[in-house]
């Protein structure tokens, strides 16, 4: 593997609220290479859209503490002042947000808000900014560029906006795109289109890419690691392939598990993880995925430090390797054992606390 | 499920149409967008038939046609035999009790007001339930969906979305339904969530003898769930199938170029697959295209395409397709095919014609009545 472009150590973001402190992000370590696809995966609450904002400071808050570090090409991210962080944000590290329907300003032209961009980090002529918005435009294929480059948010459908998040994000040439739920919003036939379109220009221009995202199907299409994230930890990080068929984690198992599949015949019952993510507010104590958990035992109590158990590639699991692999099978297949068989209505979210308000959440 | 009762539900040529209105002091309508384009299907008493599409292809509008949330512009709608099209709001009352609806948005459906008492107590009410019943029956409708019985006293903000579904769940299932349409009930959940929903509804089904109109954008989910699957693109049915039938041999090249978009979860799969990546994007439904609504953006369509409306064509196993030139079928299938009732009115009479697989649209396939391919 390269030289890591992107290094962040031990992250911990806290968030003080009214009702006590949430502990958005605990203990979160990852490097990205050059030209590399990191997966993070989680579902709503569980860290990985903070992680993603911290590096560029835009959750920055008189309520927030970020602690450990995260290094941009040797350059601290967490302490560095506005300004320093102006000449990264779009030049070094670009964001495609969720929305593409709110996060276009719906009153500036297509081509004026891509200009605005490219202006704030270069000195070009006017001539040379409309060639280049065009240009990057015609790349992530918008057709009839030139055209549409007068138009208005407005005129644009859900695709044609994504892809003009993405040629914003691109229009200074990153080194590293942090793609937030990129296609989430999407029809699948143009997710497709719009996956394509990142491979095509991760191949091209070399642009690390982390992808937030809960999709595992967009997930196994696109990425070349992965780190699952639950309750604020990131409970298992390895390649692909390690994650999918050798995963260590129970909460890896359920979330492959319980996944619905075009290519395989129904089950009768759809495996699901029994209960709800944790508070971040007042997290149980050691494993975050303690409660949810069928695998459960004493040592659970206390926090699993992320490390390779012998697999090759590091988890947050207490259960020796042997034991995994063996209580990982559910019928033949991945998947998180349903403790106890319980009748209708008695195998869910019956968590008796109140429930989980969760920070970072979105839809 | 069985899903060999009587048919519950009968639609037959369903239009709805919105006129687009335009004028200073009178309207004039000027256009209208063909949400719903002619559309026949049954759903038979105890089964899921799943109604996909990409978004603005008039499945929800649909759902709501058929429920008598809005006047459909033509078309008959039966209920348990009986014609529902143009019922008043007294005649439909009845029958209103008997279908429910589930929405997608668990955040939004639910009145952040009111108690969760009060929320499950009204369609009780409305059904007859009175005085201490009604607070048991509210409370069984909290066992039966997986929440706790003390939950009664609680807001909706005071849920998670998978428990605020539920709560929607059990506010349907409030009125002893036998039609339940689901509009995307999953959708907005997380993954792991999104199964205990699933497994909570097929549940109710088995227990409750449940009809569901399953709604979703999300074929994976859809093929858990649906006895049958019709596929909707533009306002119409492009195919109707049995669930298992439409994975294994789509006939219709949008059900193909949809299932090879979704990305399957499982890298080695993924890699060894090839995929059909469809360009562009569905046309305006105020002006839908002649011919073939697809034809468009696909890589089979030829000049009868352009043309001449698909009929709905009945291929064994009541396999539906709309295709002039259909995937996965031999020349002994077409023959022995029929043109089904559930057609089009204004869809040509013409049985499709043997295009081989894996020959694109470039190649020269000429129309099945002799047309002449090379007339613009």
């Amino acid at each position: 593997m390269a030289e890591p472009i992107l290094e962040i150590d031990h992250l911990q973001v806290d968030f003080r609220t009214d009702e006590g402190v949430v502990h958005a992000v605990d203990d979160v370590s990852l490097t990205l290479a050059a030209g590399e696809v990191l997966a993070v995966v989680g579902e709503s609450g569980s860290g990985k859209t903070v992680t993603a904002m911290s590096l560029l400071g835009l959750n920055r808050s008189p309520n927030a503490t970020f602690r450990g570090s995260a290094r941009y090409r040797g350059q601290e991210l967490l302490t560095a002042s506005e300004d320093e962080l102006r000449a990264i944000r779009g030049a070094e590290m670009a964001m495609i947000f969720q929305d593409p329907m709110t996060s276009l300003n719906p009153v500036q032209r297509i081509g004026d808000q891509i200009a605005e961009q490219i202006l704030a980090h270069e000195k070009l002529t006017k001539a040379q900014v409309r060639d280049r918005v065009v240009e990057l435009m015609e790349r992530v294929g918008i057709p009839r560029a030139a055209e549409r480059a007068r138009a208005y948010p407005h005129e644009f459908s859900g695709g044609m906006r994504q892809r003009v998040m993405i040629a914003l994000a691109l229009s200074c040439s990153p080194s590293v795109l942090i793609a937030d739920e990129p296609t989430t919003a999407l029809d699948v036939t143009i997710q497709a289109q719009i996956l394509e379109r990142l491979k095509e220009l991760k191949d091209e221009t070399g642009t690390a890419i982390i992808l937030v995202t809960h999709d595992l199907g967009v997930v196994a299409d696109i990425a070349d690691r992965i780190a699952v994230m639950y309750g604020g930890r990131i409970v298992e990080q390895g390649t692909t392939d390690e994650i999918f068929y050798d995963p260590q984690h129970p909460y890896t198992w359920g979330l492959l598990g319980s996944i619905t599949r075009i290519d395989r015949d129904r089950a009768e019952r759809l495996p699901s993880i029994a209960g709800l993510p944790p508070s971040l507010l007042d997290p149980p104590k050691g494993c975050h995925f303690r409660a949810r958990c069928p695998h459960e035992f004493a040592r659970c109590s206390e926090v699993p430090p992320l490390e390779d158990r012998g697999a090759g590639h590091p988890d947050r699991c207490w259960l020796t390797l042997e034991e995994k692999r063996a209580r990982r099978l559910v019928d033949g297949e991945i998947g998180l054992v349903e403790p106890s068989p319980r009748g209708l209505g008695l195998h869910c979210e019956n968590s008796p606390e109140a429930p989980s308000r969760r920070v970072g959440e979105h839809r | 499920m069985s899903g060999n009762g009587a048919p519950l539900l009968e639609v037959e040529h369903v239009k709805q149409y919105f006129p687009v209105k335009s004028g200073v002091l009178i309207d004039r309508t000027v256009a209208n967008v063909h949400a719903v384009d002619d559309v026949t299907f049954s759903l038979r008493e105890g089964e899921t038939l799943g109604l996909v599409g990409e978004s603005g292809c008039g499945k929800t509008t649909l759902s709501r046609t058929v429920l008598r949330l809005l006047d459909s512009t033509s078309g008959r709608i039966r209920f348990r035999g009986a014609d529902i099209t143009r019922a008043n709001r007294r005649a439909m009352r009845p029958y209103r009790r008997e279908m429910q609806m589930v929405f997608q948005d668990p955040f939004a459906s639910l009145n952040p007001r009111k108690r969760v008492a009060q929320i499950l107590g009204a369609p009780l009410r409305q059904r007859g339930v009175s005085g201490g019943d009604v607070d048991r029956e509210a409370r069984d409708l909290l066992d039966r969906v997986g929440l706790r019985r003390e939950h009664i006293n609680r807001y909706p903000h005071e849920f998670s979305g998978g428990q605020r579904q539920r709560i929607g769940i059990a506010r349907a299932l409030a009125m002893n339904p036998k039609l339940v349409v689901l509009d995307e009930p999953v959708s907005a959940l997380d993954v792991s969530i999104q199964a205990q929903i699933i497994n909570l509804l097929e549940e109710l089904q088995d227990s409750l003898g449940l009809t569901y109109l399953f709604v979703a954008h999300d074929l994976s989910v859809v093929r858990h769930v649906s006895d049958r699957i019709a596929v909707m693109y533009l306002g119409k049915i492009m195919e109707l199938s049995p669930a298992a039938n439409l994975y294994d041999k789509p006939i219709h090249p949008y059900t193909q170029a949809l299932l090879s978009a979704i990305p399957i979860p499982d890298p080695r799969e993924n890699r060894s697959r090839r995929r059909i990546v469809v360009s562009g994007e569905p046309p305006n439904p105020i002006q839908p295209p002649p011919g073939c609504v697809f034809h468009t953006r696909c890589p089979r369509a030829t000049e009868v395409c352009r043309t001449v409306v698909p009929p709905l064509t009945e291929y064994a196993n009541g396999h539906l397709a709309a295709c002039h030139h259909p995937l996965n079928v031999t020349p002994e299938e077409i023959a022995a095919s029929s043109i089904s009732d559930a057609s089009p009115q204004t869809a040509g009479q013409v049985k499709p014609d043997y295009v081989p697989a894996g020959e694109g649209g470039d190649e020269q396939a000429p129309g099945a009545d002799g047309t002449p391919a090379a007339q613009a």
